[in-house]
């Protein structure tokens, strides 16, 4: 049911961990229906140089975290503001239905994670 | 890599006495039982014949025996044929909330057909009360239904006290028996029922075939229509092939339930007994001896049951889960809300179930390889991070 990519992320999941003293920080999600990603960045001159996950959820909410950090890693927060749960999805090659919504949750941590910084950075300019 | 199959409640691998009284049907034997000439007299032979072992087995009549197409099918015909044969009496009936969907969807329809139906609590363990069942009983109760032992927890239910409780208040007593056959000893009259549904896939028979019984003078009207199969209660042409497999399957595991039990039990509880030591933050759901032979239930805290699934999977090892993302929908199972779990809690369950194809290297092998699984998933759940916060 999960395509060769999303099996990759899952099993071998990139920038797990958290970063101590993070520029930002998203949560996002609840226990209750299964699946929360926390999401830690590190900014430096509006740009992403680090960034780490965590994440409880099943199989697809792990990969999608896994690429969701992927793909912000090094890029403007800007650019990371445009990341869509679609972009996470294809980049996965692609998303069960039911599981759509893990994608959502990918995108929702990286906005989270995003405002934060902006939050504890007001003089920044994005 | 080899392979370790450990979800035997979801189907198990035939056996070869099973395959081997098949074969036959595919073959010589591929007449239409209800023919008159010596090929469909063949057919019908071990049809009966097939009868005969199942109702042996059961404590039945061979005329209780009605063939289906499996666990599902029996279960549909037992509750909406009693529910429509016995409508003039009354539209109320008693189950349990830990039923398998086969009974619950059945029962919810039958509430959009005018229908009442009172679907009881159970303990901590799963368990359903003798004397809850009781109570709810009014002048408007036409049926009880009941599982013998449950699917997911394997808690395994005193169906002969709700059977005699049944019998004195006159209520007719259905009990989905398809995760029982060949784990316990069942007998319809010890049991006090008046219907049972079976189904073969689940002790290494055939999938597509099952069985109801239908005890001689209950009400139930037929389900199929059409041709006068099965005493004009089951229309179409019987499945043969896997109605003989089905009573080889039986005839085998009933006949050594004793041995098999007793060797997964063994593996059972070192499986349980293994993972509750090696793995802390983990919980057995369901009862810890009124329990079928086969059955692990575990809670996993702070991980998500599909997650482990799949890491499982990837290490050769086949098992299931109560999660949200294994059940298709957003809730986690219904037998783990019944028994109280909190949600997040039932989404990190794991079902490990055992037949007696499973041997002790496999047990050695899962309790090796599942807390190594946990550590690393845990290492990357955010609850885990807050909960050992909490704890400092």
């Amino acid at each position: 049911m999960y395509s060769e990519k999303v099996m990759d992320h899952f099993s071998n999941p990139r920038n797990v961990g958290e970063i101590e003293n993070a520029d930002g920080v998203g949560l996002v999600g609840n226990a209750k229906c299964g699946d929360i990603m926390k999401m830690y960045l590190k900014v430096e001159d509006g740009v992403i140089v680090d960034v780490k996950f965590k994440t409880f959820g099943c199989g697809a909410a792990i990969a999608t975290s896994s690429m969701a950090t992927e793909m912000v890693k090094g890029k403007t927060l800007q650019e990371a503001l445009q990341l869509t749960n679609k972009a996470v999805a294809e980049a996965l090659d692609g998303l069960p239905p039911v599981k759509m919504h893990c994608s959502l949750l990918a995108e929702e941590a990286i906005h989270a994670a995003v405002e934060d910084y902006m939050k504890n950075h007001p003089e920044a300019v994005i | 890599m080899n392979r370790i199959y450990m979800d035997n409640a979801a189907t198990t691998a035939i056996s070869a006495e099973a395959l081997n009284a098949m074969l036959p049907c595919f073959g010589q034997v591929f007449g239409n039982a209800s023919s008159i000439h010596s090929t469909g007299r063949d057919a019908r032979k071990k049809l009966e014949e097939a009868r005969r072992t199942v109702a042996g087995l059961l404590g039945a009549k061979p005329n209780e025996i009605y063939f289906t197409s499996g666990g599902t099918e029996s279960d549909n015909w037992a509750i909406k044929g009693a529910a429509f044969a016995n409508r003039h009496k009354g539209n109320h009936i008693i189950t349990s909330q830990i039923e398998h969907h086969a009974v619950l969807h059945t029962c919810q329809w039958l509430e959009k057909q005018g229908f009442e139906v009172t679907y009881l609590p159970v303990d901590e363990y799963g368990l359903v009360n003798p004397a809850d069942v009781e109570k709810a009983i009014t002048d408007k109760t036409i049926l009880i239904s009941i599982m013998a032992a449950n699917n997911e927890i394997g808690t395994v239910e005193p169906i002969a006290e709700i059977g005699k409780i049944a019998r004195e208040h006159k209520v007719l007593f259905h009990c989905d028996a398809v995760q029982a056959i060949g784990a316990i000893h069942v007998n319809v009259n010890d049991w006090n029922v008046d219907m049972l549904s079976l189904s073969a896939h689940k002790f290494h028979g055939p999938k597509g075939v099952g069985a109801l019984y239908i005890r001689t003078g209950c009400k139930v009207d037929g389900f199929m229509h059409g041709g006068a199969q099965e005493r004009g209660r089951r229309a179409t042409t019987e499945n043969l092939p896997g109605i003989v497999g089905l009573a080889a399957a039986m005839e085998k595991a009933v006949n050594n339930i004793e041995e098999n039990a007793c060797k997964v039990m063994y593996l059972r509880d070192k499986l349980i007994d293994g993972i509750l030591s090696a793995i802390p933050y983990t919980r057995l759901n369901g009862h810890r001896m009124k329990r079928l032979p086969g059955n692990v239930n575990i809670s996993v805290r702070f991980i998500e049951g599909e997650a482990l699934l799949l890491r499982l999977d990837l290490a050769g090892i086949a098992g299931s889960s109560g999660s949200a993302c294994t059940s298709g929908s957003l809730d986690p199972s219904h037998v783990l809300l019944a028994i109280g779990l909190p949600h997040e809690i039932a989404h990190g369950s794991l079902r490990l179930s055992l037949s007696d194809n499973n041997t002790e290297e496999e047990v050695d092998e899962v309790l090796k390889v599942l807390p190594e699984i946990v550590t690393s998933l845990r290492a990357m759940s955010p609850l885990y991070e807050q909960f050992l916060q909490e704890e400092k």
